[in-house]
């Protein structure tokens, strides 16, 4: 039992943070209708901005204090995700404004391989940490029920904290700030919104900007857990059929999925990937979201699919 | 002035109907394929046959089994890396575990397996659609990675997880020389491109086209959407998986699953996007684009800096060539979102006026 536990608790730690990755999407297809496959590129993207940021920055302006300098690299990480989501905006999704959803995808992951080139070359291609004081202990609880206890990481515990209170707080950006209308208007209707004065670019750049801000706190999460390097890109692919479980659409889907996603994984890794010599995480939450989509064609949570002629 | 066709006159359906309707179409393309045929082989060099004539044809055949299932039926796949994978495996282990089985035979059995897979995860295709679909076929890519990693069945439990072939021979004639590799996969190519252009123009073709342009109208007008969804992944992917067991048999001799990992997917619907969706000529063109580029900017680079007087390292030439890369595709897409098969139709307009446009 005790065993289950555990797993179970990896299991939800881990989905949180790929929900944290499928946010990412979920704003971005949400406001324009991308399918944004760059979001894992963009996490590794900022990850490095941030882990090299925080190496140079004390050299750069003779600060000792190691928070101090996450905090300026944070901001400066920031800053470059910004210039990252308008650029892409005025160089790429402006004049591809009407075309099918199967091009912009493409132009996506044209955007994927530039980043990954554009990041590894100004930021070096090693595996960098980043190191912002997250508690690398684990600890046991329910010592008294099962013997032993139960084995958890207290890093996961804040990760899934951050990812919870990242979630809160932009579902408060969607729900009362005026901004937050706009986009939610642009996401139901782009003609419409555009008829009463949202002026869409600028809610492009916004919301690939807060894509990108969610980019960089999913990178630092997985990057001081497993360091800061190329296989970061895949954590992106763990993350689609979350979505896809959850709704393209849907910001609580993302989580909700995650979550189930998460602990399939893991149980399933446990309890059946033994008996077929294991790696079955891979495709296991694929097969899942295949299965549940053969049930619910638009997700968990997402809006219903109708077909007019 | 060329290119006109005036005083072609048709008096039958059947001439009316052919491929290439235009005589002056007919013989550039005869002249192409015989050029191909006797041309190349007598100018080109073995680089130039290994590292851009066999992969190009090759992935012009997969390109063209993709373009049948995204450009003409509108079913999104990121799995396509998956059933070359099916095919190159399955081709192997017929090879080996049949004696004496020819090796065509076994490049089609492949196929075949292909097939099956192809049609098992296209089946979600009747319930979800686009982008939702696009991801449910990465179920079938990583499902199969793991599959051809993980169970030794597939690998004649090769200690090592690669299979390699070798001595490999057709009705007699040896297959082991570059131009024999070459002129091998030549001849597949042209059987199954006349084969896909002559499948698209008929009636099962325009149900997928029907299907593609707008699926419930199509069922409306009694198009059986099951059937032609079904038969658009059957057909794809067979030639996908010869394409998959060209690819092992031939151009690499041995291989492991990283080979067709996601990246031949994304890399076969690139070229179906960049050729243009819908062509059977785009197939081409987008294989020959995405071969050849990073070739050329793997050559060119450096040059290039040797130009501006900085010395360029290898890590950043991979680097800048992915960036590159990157920028070329999404500028690609933004200039012409039809694809090069888009341009060349464009250019023939433009031909039949010259030089005499009034």
């Amino acid at each position: 039992m005790a065993f289950f536990l555990e797993a179970l608790f990896g299991g939800l730690m881990a989905g949180m943070l790929y929900s944290l990755v499928a946010l990412g999407f979920v704003l971005i297809f949400k406001a324009s209708g991308v399918f944004n496959f760059a979001q894992g590129a963009m996490v590794l993207f900022a990850a490095l901005a941030m882990a090299r940021f925080s190496e140079w920055v004390p050299g750069w302006l003779g600060i000792d204090s190691q928070f101090l300098a996450n905090v300026i690299a944070f901001v400066l990480a920031g800053a470059c995700m910004f210039v990252l989501a308008w650029t892409i905006e005025r160089l790429v999704l402006r004049h591809l404004v009407n075309q099918e959803g199967v091009t912009l995808l493409m132009a996506t992951l044209g955007i994927t391989y530039f980043l990954d080139g554009l990041g590894q070359g100004i930021f070096g291609s090693d595996i960098y940490k980043i190191d912002v004081g997250m508690p690398k202990d684990p600890v046991f609880l329910l010592d008294s029920v099962f013997e032993g206890g139960v084995m958890i990481n207290l890093e996961d515990v804040y990760a899934a904290c951050i990812a919870a209170l990242l979630v809160f707080v932009l579902s408060m950006f969607f729900q009362k700030t005026t901004t937050g209308r706009a986009l939610r208007a642009v996401a139901d209707d782009h003609q419409a919104a555009q008829s009463i004065g949202i002026p869409l670019n600028r809610i492009w750049v916004i919301v690939w900007f807060v894509a990108g801000l969610t980019a960089l706190v999913a990178g630092i999460i997985w990057g001081s857990k497993m360091g800061v390097q190329f296989s970061l890109t895949t954590v992106a692919l763990r993350a689609l059929p979350v979505i896809i479980l959850g709704g393209l659409t849907s910001v609580p889907g993302a989580i909700i999925g995650g979550l189930i996603i998460g602990v399939g994984e893991k149980l399933s890794e446990v309890y059946v990937g033994p008996m077929v010599g294991g790696g079955i995480e891979i495709w296991f939450a694929y097969v899942l979201a295949l299965v549940f989509l053969l049930f619910r064609p638009q997700g968990l949570f997402g809006e219903k699919i109708i077909d007019r002629v | 002035m060329f290119y006109r066709e005036n005083g072609q006159f048709k008096t039958s359906y059947r001439a009316d109907q052919q491929i290439f309707p235009i005589a002056q179409d007919r013989w550039v393309i005869l002249a192409l394929i015989a050029f191909a045929f006797i041309g190349i082989p007598a100018m080109v060099d073995e680089y130039m046959y290994r590292a851009i004539l066999i992969p190009f044809l090759i992935l012009s055949l997969a390109a063209l089994g993709v373009n049948i299932l995204v450009g003409y039926c509108g079913q999104i796949s990121l799995g396509s890396g998956a059933f070359m994978a099916v095919g190159a495996y399955m081709a192997y282990n017929t090879y080996i575990r049949i004696e004496g089985v020819p090796l065509i035979l076994a490049l089609l059995s492949g196929g075949f397996f292909a097939t099956l897979v192809g049609i098992f995860f296209g089946i979600p295709s009747l319930r979800v659609k686009g982008l939702y679909l696009a991801v449910a076929t990465l179920a079938a890519q990583f499902f199969c990675d793991w599959a051809f990693l993980r169970i030794s069945w597939f690998t004649n439990n090769n200690a090592s997880g690669s299979v390699s072939v070798s001595n490999l021979s057709v009705m007699g004639l040896p297959v082991g020389t570059p131009v024999e590799k070459y002129l091998f996969c030549l001849s597949f190519l042209v059987v199954f491109g006349l084969l896909a252009k002559n499948l698209v123009r008929s009636a099962i073709g325009r149900e997928w086209m029907a299907i593609r342009d707008m699926d419930v109208a199509a069922a409306v007008i009694g198009i059986r959407p099951v059937y032609a969804k079904l038969s658009a992944f059957a057909v794809s992917s067979f030639i996908v998986g010869v394409a998959g067991a060209l690819w092992g048999f031939i151009h690499l001799g041995s291989w492991e699953p990283a080979a067709f990992s996601i990246d031949r997917s994304f890399q076969l619907l690139f070229m179906v996007i960049i050729g243009g969706m819908g062509s059977i000529m785009g197939s081409f063109f987008g294989a020959a684009f995405i071969v050849v580029l990073p070739i050329f900017l793997n050559q060119f680079l450096p040059v290039f800096g040797e130009v501006f007087g900085i010395g360029i390292s290898t890590a950043t030439v991979s680097h800048v060539e992915s960036m590159v890369f990157g920028a070329l595709i999404v500028w690609f897409l933004i200039v012409e979102p039809h694809g090069l098969a888009k341009l060349w139709s464009i250019a023939k307009q433009k031909l039949r006026l010259w030089p005499f446009p009034h």
